[in-house]
């Protein structure tokens, strides 16, 4: 009973914030909002039992890319002066497209998904597993990716500061 | 009525997981087509990148538990994610050193 209450807060926070985040006038408020979407996500992540993972998510997302936003935020706003949207017509167009996109993947998931529904009971994953799963090369282990993800990053590093240094 | 009867045995039914997301996604659609400044769309590409990751992970925990490949592509997207935005705000910085400014209806002065 616990876990359903703890479920239903967090995706009452995700539902409200996600739609106050994309519809808020001061772009700090929705960056605000944004995070608090991005920890329920984690307690999400928690309920479903990867810890790991909410661990991550709090790390880099709430924790870097939050500091990112509100980084650029500050330095390209001017104090005071609301965000402008785009024309009404457009904005009834992009709320037209994302209700009927919304209605059809709900129609979807309730016809194909519900035969579906029971949570097996499932052992933790210990460090040990995650460690052995990210350094190896067999089936089912993901060293490639773990390089690969390396060298993207040392790539985007790099292509940052030059596009952000001054010339 | 099956998610009722679920609901009423304790459980939290896999297509209230997939709603969320849903919400988070199409919350993020309308974002990215209803706002001009840049961060804004970009905050709204983050929208959509969570409910992904969420599904992912739903997906694995749900259908094949046990293993662990939606975890681990939940991983690396987040990844991937942090490498976008911090690559996307040093673009806007610099189009807003350049221009003054972060909407996208200016960015054809780009070109010039």
């Amino acid at each position: 009973m616990a876990h359903q209450i703890i479920f239903f807060v967090l995706a009452l926070i995700i539902a409200t914030f996600s739609i106050l985040a994309v519809t808020s006038k001061r772009i700090i408020r929705s960056a605000t909002y944004l995070l608090f979407v991005l920890l329920a996500t984690a307690g999400l992540y928690l309920l479903l039992g990867y810890n790991y993972l909410f661990a991550v998510q709090i790390a880099v997302y709430a924790g870097g890319v939050m500091v990112l936003f509100i980084f650029a935020i500050l330095l390209t706003n001017k104090p005071g002066e609301n965000l402008k949207t785009e024309l009404p017509v457009r904005r009834v167009v992009a709320g037209a497209t994302a209700v009927a996109g919304l209605a059809f993947c709900a129609h979807l998931i309730y016809w194909n998904i519900k035969k579906v529904t029971v949570l097996v009971e499932q052992a933790d994953i210990t460090p040990q597993q995650l460690g052995h799963s990210l350094m190896g090369t067999d089936k089912y282990q993901y060293l490639l990716p773990f390089e690969t993800i390396s060298i993207l990053l040392l790539a985007c590093i790099v292509g940052a500061i030059m596009i952000a240094r001054r010339r | 009525m099956d998610i009722l009867n679920n609901i009423l045995a304790g459980q939290v039914p896999m297509e209230l997981y997939l709603g969320v997301s849903l919400i988070m996604f199409f919350a993020g659609v309308y974002g990215f087509l209803s706002r001009r400044s840049m961060l804004m769309i970009l905050i709204s590409i983050e929208l959509m990148l969570n409910a992904a990751d969420l599904n992912f992970v739903t997906f694995n925990r749900y259908l094949f538990p046990g293993q662990l490949e939606g975890f681990y592509f939940a991983l690396f997207t987040i990844a991937i994610a942090a490498c976008e935005t911090a690559v996307a705000i040093a673009i806007i910085i610099n189009i807003y050193r350049n221009l003054s400014s972060v909407e996208v209806g200016n960015l054809d002065q780009m070109k010039e």
